[in-house]
């Protein structure tokens, strides 16, 4: 087996006996002296400048840990519980690909999608996860959650896209699919201008990250599309 | 023992189940499944070797199980107080990112701040100060008195607060490269806080050898372009639509010493610029035909690597390698560009010692997605190394891949390095993230191999938890990790069929005052026993040196005279001509060189 059993899996780190492990790493594993675990004891010290031109102040490790640093918003958690099914519309559409795609460019660019928006699913849902949110939106099921996010497919519009054959295919899935990376950007955007929004950093880069794949790519779904017209 | 694709398949599907807790995504993700990622006709796949110890590696946070070859684990150091959250290895708020060098310092960048360690005992690295300063990715350069970092974030403040910046247009906000000052390290003061439109995801110290009261630095932003009511002249549209867009360049900040409070944007050169002056002039997004990778659109640049006394830098830029002229640091002059249908976007930059040949990472998956499982591209999410010609021309020599599959959760693809200076070789340690640390023997550009590695097993089997290596450098004779959400790692080398003890010797005497891996240093050998000895390791070692004169070069080594060393030196250059001119078989530029330290060690 490639993989041996472990105990340290995901939930084990919300586990106070983790939390204990580090700790006990932080005195035991810093390297061959002791000394250093004696200087984590004492504290380093811990100082944040000011801005430029104003002095700044120093923190104790105990002081530190009490100020309360930038955490997620309800708009982040809608963000991510929201562009999952988002996402996995997209997996949908791109599952059609392999059977109707009539051209190399269109699968190409499909089995690229499918990679990253795969990636993508399962950092969002680890996210959520981690934070102990829900991984679906309350009261959003599979089936409903389509009209919800910008840029999805209707029903009508998924249907349109099985039935579809030969070129009539590939041009329907390059359109649908640039409305609904379109209405993954409106998301993003919508996100930016949340107050207190993206201030997480992973949620930020995730955000960033989907503005810019999702841009090029309806860049590169357009110029496809023109040969196909 | 080998992965198959039967094993990957199963993993999604576990991870599949395991993470989303729902019926949700069933249907599309095991379509998803189906079609899984094949390796594309035009790419190889990986090759590697089925008993490689990295393979299986137990997981874990601060406990997974390791594998090592070359190296001496010296010490872990995990990241301190302040600096990670306990609940979780993969709170990005806390993630260690670069790290730069100055003496007995070593300062480790994180999105929280950065840290000041003393390594006057690199087995025992001491923490003597935190500074908190949030914003992201928080990378760092020193450069005697100053220190500078970068900020990219939304939620880096002008006063390093930690509790973000809620408003979306807001004047508290800072986005570009802070300056701090510090005479001792003990109290860095934020001297300047340069803000640019798009942040600054990293940045380079650019020097001038003909001007020492000025520094400058290079800003790459990657993010978002921020509105024009927070920063005057930001533009965020395509060329076409406003010409004065501050994508397609980058940012020209100079220092002046005595006053870097005064640090101010000179210069954002369109470096992308083609002949009839339109500023997209490079490469378009897109892949490059069928079964090739999608680079990106050219409009950044993620990294820069100046190498002044080459007045050189090399521009890793999101779809193209370029080559700068920093002869005129204020303005950079791009002298040739390269693009590759391997890579997704290009990442980072390191020549070698001589200056002529540059290796580029691809990051592929921007560095949080396994990128280097069985079924990757050889070539795809690796480096490619190229012989830099006349006039800046670029040429693709080969590639080079961490040699051994990874998991489906642990994130893995090329990432930062520095050179170690074994005299006659060139060789890059390197950080692959969660794959972790890998040597590469580029000497021979066409063929380059691994010489060492370490690695643990993955944060988790469960979930991909983004982790591992952001950094590897060279430092004074000791390797330095920079680990996400482990801390610091220290290594030594260690003798192997691929390294001698004199090369090692020959690389640990070699001294710098600074380093920063974006402001390449140029390694001079002074003339030493350990650094002829590691020559005639090399050409034993090739078996290209006759027995008997490798055995004659080694009684001279063991205890010469300054006659004896004085007379080699002229038979090897002799040798060398004879070589050269095709009368001898051997190794003409290393007998040289051998000659060469041997009439240095004569004058001593």
């Amino acid at each position: 087996m490639a993989f041996t059993p472990s105990h340290h899996v995901m939930n084990d780190f919300t586990r106070p006996s983790v939390g204990m492990a580090l700790v006990a790493c932080l005195t035991a594993c810093a390297g061959s002296s002791t000394s250093s675990a004696a200087d984590v004891a004492a504290g380093p010290r811990i100082v944040q400048p000011g801005a430029p031109g104003q002095s700044g102040r120093t923190f104790s490790a105990e002081e530190l840990a009490e100020v309360e640093g930038v955490s997620y918003t309800e708009a982040d958690v809608r963000f991510m519980q929201g562009m999952i099914p988002h996402h996995a519309q997209a997996l949908e559409m791109t599952a059609l690909v392999r059977q109707h795609a009539t051209t190399d460019a269109v699968r190409q660019m499909a089995l690229r999608m499918e990679i990253s928006q795969r990636d993508e699913i399962q950092l969002m849902s680890t996210w959520l996860r981690e934070r102990g949110e829900p991984v679906e939106m309350p009261g959003m099921g599979m089936g409903h959650a389509g009209h919800m996010m910008p840029g999805m497919l209707s029903p009508e519009q998924m249907d349109n896209l099985r039935n579809a054959r030969g070129v009539e295919f590939d041009r329907l899935f390059l359109e649908y699919m640039i409305q609904h990376h379109e209405g993954a950007i409106v998301m993003v955007a919508e996100l930016f201008n949340s107050s207190g929004a993206a201030q997480e950093s992973t949620v930020f880069k995730f955000a960033e990250d989907v503005d810019a794949d999702q841009t090029m790519e309806i860049e590169r779904m357009q110029a496809v599309l023109q040969t196909l017209r | 023992m080998t992965q198959t694709g039967t094993t990957i398949t199963r993993a999604a599907g576990l991870l599949s189940a395991a993470l989303l807790g729902t019926s949700l995504l069933t249907a599309a993700d095991s379509a998803a499944q189906q079609d899984a990622p094949q390796v594309p006709p035009a790419a190889p796949a990986l090759e590697w070797d089925p008993n490689d110890p990295r393979i299986g590696l137990g997981a874990g946070w601060m406990d997974a199980e390791s594998a090592i070859s070359g190296l001496e684990h010296l010490a872990a150091i995990p990241r301190p107080e302040g600096f990670f959250n306990p609940s979780t290895p993969a709170d990005g708020r806390f993630s260690n990112t670069d790290l730069a060098f100055q003496g007995s310092r070593l300062i480790q960048g994180n999105y929280n701040g950065f840290q000041i360690f003393d390594i006057s005992d690199p087995a025992d690295p001491m923490l003597e100060l935190s500074v908190v300063c949030p914003g992201g990715q928080g990378d760092v350069s020193i450069y005697g008195d100053l220190i500078v970092m970068s900020a990219q974030e939304t939620r880096g403040r002008l006063d390093c607060g930690i509790e973000g910046v809620a408003d979306s247009i807001s004047a508290e906000r800072m986005r570009g490269v802070r300056i701090f000052h510090g005479s001792d390290m003990a109290n860095p003061v934020q001297v300047a806080a340069v803000q640019s439109c798009r942040g600054s995801h990293t940045h380079t110290i650019v020097t001038d050898p003909d001007d020492s009261e000025n520094i400058y630095v290079y800003i790459q932003g990657t993010s978002s372009v921020r509105p024009a009511g927070e920063l005057a002249g930001c533009v965020g549209a395509e060329p076409e639509e406003d010409e004065n867009t501050a994508l397609f360049r980058i940012e020209v900040v100079r220092v002046p010493l005595a006053n870097p409070a005064a640090a101010e944007i000179v210069n954002m050169p369109r470096i992308f610029a083609d002949e009839q002056g339109n500023i997209a002039g490079l490469w378009q997004g897109g892949d490059h035909g069928p079964g090739t990778q999608s680079s990106r659109r050219t409009n950044q640049c993620h990294d820069i690597t100046a190498y002044p006394a080459m007045g050189l830098a090399g521009g890793a830029c999101s779809g193209n390698g370029i080559l700068l002229d920093i002869t005129d640091p204020e303005n950079p002059r791009r002298m040739g560009e390269v693009s590759d249908p391997n890579f997704a976007y290009w990442h980072s930059a390191t020549f070698n010692n001589d200056g002529d040949v540059v290796v580029f990472t691809d990051e592929w998956g921007g560095g949080s997605a396994p990128r280097c499982r069985a079924t990757d591209p050889a070539t795809w999410g690796a480096n490619a190394i190229f012989r830099i010609g006349e006039g800046g021309r670029m040429e693709l020599a080969g590639y080079y891949k961490l040699p051994v599959p990874q998991t489906d959760t642990e994130n893995c693809v090329a990432h930062n390095g520095s050179i170690i200076p074994v005299p006659g070789r060139d060789i890059m340690a390197q950080a692959w993230y969660q794959g972790g640390v890998s040597l590469m023997d580029f000497t021979d550009p066409e063929n380059p191999f691994e010489i060492a590695f370490f690695d643990r097993g993955p944060l988790s089997v469960e979930s991909l938890f983004t982790g591992g290596y952001w950094s590897v450098y060279w430092f004074n004779g000791r390797l330095y990790g920079a680990e996400i959400s482990r801390g610091i790692d220290v290594f030594r080398l260690t003798p192997s069929e691929h390294l001698s003890e004199a090369e090692i010797r020959a690389a640990e005497s070699v001294m710098m005052d600074e380093f920063n891996a974006q402001l390449q240093p140029h390694v001079q050998w002074a003339p030493s026993v350990d650094v002829a000895q590691a020559y005639l390791d090399q050409m034993v070692r090739a078996n290209r040196i006759l027995n008997d004169r490798a055995q004659q070069i080694q009684r001279v080594l063991n205890g010469g005279s300054s006659m004896q060393m004085t007379t080699l030196a002229g038979q090897l250059e002799a040798d060398a001509t004879a070589i050269r001119a095709g009368e001898l078989g051997g190794d003409a530029e290393r007998m040289e060189k051998l000659a060469d330290v041997l009439r240095g060690l004569a004058m001593q």
